[in-house]
């Protein structure tokens, strides 16, 4: 097992989420977990296999990936939702973003840009 | 990311399986009411209340609740206690459970593979890269928080401190000292 030098990668890390999507996935596994969609003990043990799987030089920083990677994986596996039925959706956001003029708010369903 | 949070966002939303000013709450409450001054304030409360650390260290969920700290992750919490002979240390070896309630969520470094592994294998050279060297007849005990039990390191009445009052107690108890990386 390889530590890297420094055991604190990074002090400046008082924020709570560094990104706004990382709230809303936190968001989402609480409100999920709430309505008793799984078990705490299952949210546990999903997430530990997904940050086991990124390996001893994983240094927290993609903490909130390896979380997103688990709520979808257990959204599917609880049948919440399909993988077909999210790649779909995946698909209409970004075209939305793709014709959304800049500044305005992303909606599904927007029509392309002329 | 953004993306990807989104699609499932909205599914969820519109399955009815969420809802989202639920999740707007939720949001708020994280970015803004919890985070380690609560933990503090339990700190203070046990250095100068004698009957409050007894009840802390026998049941801590209900000391903690009775300061009006409860709720997700704080469900099972577990006060351990440092003295000048034992140094107590939490780390989640696993992932990174953490009692939200009283500290908020976790920073970066608690949840990397270098924290979690060396926590265990070599807590006291882990202690020191955060700046507090023990004195070697000061015993570590680590501590694994998992999804039933987290806990809270009490950490030591700093020495003269005699005159404070629990305000300025609770001013004085970092984070890094209830997770037990530093000493106060």
């Amino acid at each position: 097992m390889s530590a890297p030098d420094r055991l604190i990668p990074s002090r400046d890390d008082e924020r709570v989420f560094a990104e706004p999507w990382q709230a809303q996935a936190f968001a989402l596994v609480l409100e999920l977990h709430g309505r008793g969609a799984f078990t705490w003990t299952e949210w546990a043990a999903a997430l530990s296999d997904e940050i086991r799987a990124a390996g001893p030089d994983d240094d927290g920083s993609r903490y909130y990936d390896h979380l997103l990677a688990t709520i979808e994986r257990l959204a599917v596996k609880k049948r919440l939702t399909a993988e077909q039925e999210l790649a779909d959706r995946r698909a209409a956001w970004a075209q939305a973003y793709r014709n959304t003029p800049h500044g305005r708010p992303v909606e599904l369903g927007a029509e392309p840009l002329p | 990311m953004a993306l990807r949070v989104k699609a499932l966002e909205s599914l969820m939303v519109e399955k009815g399986l969420v809802d989202p000013a639920a999740l707007d709450a939720l949001v708020d409450h994280f970015e803004h009411k919890v985070g380690p001054r609560n933990g503090a304030r339990v700190v203070a409360r046990a250095w100068t209340d004698p009957a409050y650390k007894t009840r802390l260290l026998e049941n801590a969920t209900d000391a903690i609740a009775e300061l009006g700290y409860q709720g997700g992750q704080g469900e099972h919490m577990v006060v351990v206690e440092n003295t000048p002979a034992v140094h107590n240390l939490v780390v989640c070896t696993l992932c990174s459970c953490y009692p939200w309630p009283v500290l908020g969520l976790p920073p970066v470094w608690y949840k990397s593979a270098p924290y979690r592994s060396r926590a265990v294998i070599d807590p006291r050279g882990a202690i020191a890269e955060f700046g507090t060297e023990l004195p070697d007849e000061v015993e570590v005990r680590v501590w694994d928080s998992t999804a039933e039990v987290r806990y809270l390191v009490l950490p030591q009445r700093p020495a003269g401190t005699e005159g404070l009052d629990e305000d300025a107690l609770a001013a004085l108890v970092t984070r890094d000292g209830m997770i037990g990386t530093a000493r106060l």
